[in-house]
């Protein structure tokens, strides 16, 4: 069955199974691999994309219910690693491996456009479901303050 | 051995409309040593500097996040007076010109600062020569600088590219002259990783990621029981999944093919297996604590014997007994395992996120029959490693299922993979005894060790006089000042595969060495940190250390509802680590606020990374320690997820501060030191609080 959305910014059309998690046809029928398995149920946020601006697991999220969606994945946050967010993890130098970082980046993302001026409280509530196994929590929170005052 | 498939249909199932796209390995390419030697000046297997200025670094070590990607060409850089901004990391290939690479035992820099300075020495002095040739002048007129050789009273400068021509003609010098310390440019600062804009823009690449040319996705079903085999599978379910390629009977159970790794796993669950469970099929983790304690009443393998300890503590003023008890603990990995195999008739090319890609190598040869010359192993980036990946047996898997499909194949591990198909941190008993005299000094102390032996397991009967030294690490190197000190080794055997997870033995001995004396402390109606310190009086270093945290940390002043624990501790990373945890109980929680830390790792190469591997370390200790545990019921591992296996999330974080006690010694790793005091730091406060000893990991109140 063909599926059609659009993915950062360009419409995609795929013939997978609907029930195929969006992040198995994005990571290896589309070929972008930046979007990451960790758990497959919605349980470490490594696979975390934005569906219509919101972050969700893409591990969860059946291919069929991004049909006529705009999903958009670390790819996709910047052309050129210019988001604020990539510039403040660059700038706290937060990842230690690296492999969450993208799902902690776009959930970051996704707070910070409702919430432009976290506190920690608020990062935290945010964030908690991001795991992060080397441990660069507090980094993490550091730059999501840091892009908040630069943007 | 049988296949469901017929080999022809298999291989003609190519045509599925699937985008297999063959990524660029980017940086992690492999570019043989020497490749372009003609117009390259390449002394050692470690660099390269071509004509345009490029400096090329191989690294021989695995970057799980440590960041030995930075470090080790800092290292180098900084002795060849490079220009950074001209260093092109290399990933090294698996091959013996390289030495020893395996990454652990937080080695890395320690075991590489003089071979790289050396190979950054050895280039720059050919590139001054070659210098000094062209001016006519003496060498030792002249200097390098950021890539340039400069002849100062000339004002006269060559780039590094103009000279590498003329350079590398010129004899290898063997003992170039190392640079001062205090001329280190490179070494000391915090320079930012050399990936982090790869892992910021989703361009970085882990063994997962990589895609070859035709490849396949392979999941294995494997006997959920430790030790069990397949006496049979069903494949017609599996088959009937879209996108299943193949069911195919590997050694360790049967692998499904699919042409993308979510079909493969629903392929694996519709799989219809039949297993014979083995002997290991009633297997429990309560039996396993109960054959630990067991043996742990029972003599040892003598380790270390000074003084007479027994005799001291039954004689004792206060004489205290105590066993401490240490859970399996999973690795869990953001990455689940994984590697890329492509293996044909008379060779084998592996991608794999691994530690130990030397020893990967020859293992998979041995099981291919292959020689090693034939296998080829790169190294991706790792998402993480704790000692997981050093293990060879996902790769020989990945080469095996590739050799039966014929194709090229991706073994993904699903997370619960991962986690009931680890080589689990042992379990561990701890049977303490120590003797106070009557002016509080500890006099005595017996600490026996009881815990599976890692290498005789896998290496049967490497362990001699049923003595093995790495389960006493930590524990026969005690560093206190103690006449009387008897360490003993009780070694047991269970089903459980068991390796090395980060800090090994010692995340375990630290934790009942550093609680038991907090127990001796409170029945000497002392401090501990002033019992530390007296037994620490002749250890200079371990003072400093111990008192910089404590001063750090403001011992002794805690607010209301809080308590303060501490712990050191000191093994085969050979850094110092001090630790003091300041502790609440809240809803029936151990919260902990902040953890200050200090460390002596000799001089720190790159100091704000050696502060963020320190915090890891009690980060992922803190894990462990406050949740960790991985139980086995009727030959199986309960947890199987996140939910189930739960793990330090943003909310649960304390304030971690390091601070580097300032070192001219030769560098010591920092990747593991960070994580054996905080669990005793932690259960420490824990007791003050509720004023019950925690003998038991996870930590429950």
């Amino acid at each position: 069955m063909s599926i059609s959305f659009t993915l950062n910014g360009r419409s995609q059309t795929v013939d997978v199974p609907p029930e195929m998690p969006l992040l198995w046809a994005i990571r290896d029928v589309i070929g972008l691999t930046g979007t990451k398995y960790g758990c497959g149920m919605a349980q470490c946020g490594a696979c975390t994309v934005h569906l219509d601006g919101q972050a969700v697991r893409s591990c969860s999220v059946p291919l069929s219910a991004a049909a006529g969606k705009a999903v958009t994945t670390i790819e996709g946050l910047s052309a050129d690693g210019s988001h604020p967010l990539q510039k403040a993890w660059v700038a706290e130098q937060v990842p230690q491996c690296g492999y969450c970082q993208s799902g902690q980046i776009m959930q970051a993302a996704a707070l910070l456009a409702t919430t432009p001026q976290p506190t920690d409280a608020e990062i935290d509530s945010a964030m908690a479901g991001n795991i992060c196994r080397c441990g660069t929590y507090s980094r993490i929170r550091a730059a999501i303050h840091l892009a908040a005052k630069e943007a | 051995m049988t296949t469901s498939f017929s080999r022809r249909e298999f291989l003609g199932t190519g045509g599925l409309a699937l985008a297999v796209t063959a990524l660029p390995l980017r940086r992690l390419a492999a570019i043989p040593a020497g490749a372009s030697a003609a117009r390259a000046l390449a002394p050692s297997a470690f660099v390269e500097i071509t004509p345009d200025g490029v400096v090329s670094v191989w690294v021989t070590k695995s970057d799980m996040g440590q960041g030995v990607r930075t470090a080790l060409p800092m290292i180098l850089a900084d002795e060849l007076e490079a220009d950074w901004s001209k260093v092109q990391v290399i990933q090294a290939d698996a091959h013996p010109r390289y030495g020893e690479m395996g990454t652990g035992g937080s080695s890395s820099v320690a075991s590489l600062w003089d071979p790289l300075r050396q190979a950054g020495a050895q280039a720059r002095e050919m590139l001054i020569a070659a210098a000094a040739e062209r001016w006519g002048v003496a060498p030792s007129e002249c200097r390098a600088r950021s890539s340039v050789v400069e002849h100062p009273s000339t004002g006269g400068r060559f780039s590094y590219g103009d000279l590498v021509n003329r350079a590398a003609l010129l004899p290898v010098p063997e003992n170039p002259k190392l640079k001062d310390p205090s001329e280190f440019r490179l070494i000391g600062t915090d320079l930012p990783g050399v990936d982090t804009k790869d892992k910021v823009t989703g361009k970085a690449q882990y063994g997962i990621d990589v895609v070859v040319p035709g490849m396949r996705y392979a999941v294995i079903a494997r006997c959920p029981v430790f030790g069990g085999t397949m006496q049979g599978h069903d494949p017609a379910k599996a088959l009937a999944v879209p996108g299943v390629l193949a069911v195919i009977e590997v050694p360790s159970g049967a692998a499904v093919i699919a042409t993308g790794t979510w079909a493969a796993m629903e392929g694996r669950k519709a799989l219809e297996c039949r297993w014979d469970e083995g002997p290991a099929a009633q297997l429990d983790s309560h039996k396993i604590s109960r054959q630990l304690h067991g043996r742990a009443a029972m003599a040892g393998a003598l380790a270390r014997n000074d003084g007479d300890a027994l005799g001291t503590i039954a004689a004792a003023a206060k004489s205290l007994e105590s066993t401490y008890e240490a859970p399996l603990l999973a690795h869990a990995t953001m990455e689940p395992m994984n590697c890329v195999a492509d293996v044909r008739p008379d060779r084998c090319e592996i991608w794999a996120p691994h530690q130990a890609p030397d020893w990967a190598r020859n293992e998979v040869a041995g099981a291919l029959g292959m020689t090693p010359e034939q296998v080829t192993v790169h190294t991706t980036l790792l998402g993480g490693g704790f000692g997981r990946r050093f293990l060879p047996e996902e790769l020989i898997e990945a080469a095996q299922v590739s050799r039966l499909a014929g194709v090229p194949v991706k073994l993904v591990f699903t997370r619960e993979d991962d986690m009931q198909r680890d080589w689990y941190r042992p379990m561990s008993v701890h049977r303490m005894a120590g003797g106070v005299n009557a002016r509080g000094n500890v006099t005595g102390w017996l600490h026996r060790v009881v815990a599976p032996s890692i290498s005789n397991q896998r290496w049967p009967g490497s362990v001699k006089n049923a003595l093995d030294l790495d389960a006493v690490d930590g524990a026969a190197d005690l560093r206190y000042d103690i006449p009387n000190l008897r360490v003993e080794y009780g070694m047991v055997t269970t089903p459980v595969p068991v390796s090395w997870w980060r800090s090994v033995y010692a995340s375990q001995t630290c934790f009942a060495n550093e609680c038991f004396l907090d127990e001796l402390a409170a029945a000497a109606g002392r401090d501990p940190l002033a019992v530390r310190q007296q037994l620490l009086a002749k250890s200079p270093r371990h003072l400093a250390v111990l008192n910089l945290a404590a001063e750090k940390a403001g011992w002794g002043t805690v607010p209301a509802g809080r308590a303060q624990g501490i712990a050191i501790h000191h093994f085969f990373s050979d850094a110092i680590v001090a630790e003091v945890a300041e502790v609440s109980i809240e809803n029936g929680k151990v919260r902990v606020h902040t953890v200050t830390c200090a460390v002596d790792c000799g001089l720190a190469v790159n100091p704000g990374n050696v502060r963020y591997q320190i915090e890891s370390g009690v980060i992922y200790g803190l894990s462990a320690a406050l949740y960790g545990e991985i139980t086995i019921e009727k030959g199986r591992v309960k947890q199987s997820n996140f939910h189930d296996y739960p793990v330090l999330r943003m909310p649960d974080v304390p304030v971690v501060e390091v601070h580097i006690v300032p070192s001219a010694e030769s560098p010591k790793g920092v990747g593991e030191p960070g994580l054996p005091p905080i669990a005793p730091a932690v259960a420490n406060a824990v007791a003050r609080l509720t004023g019950t000893r925690v003998r038991k990991l996870p930590i429950v109140v």
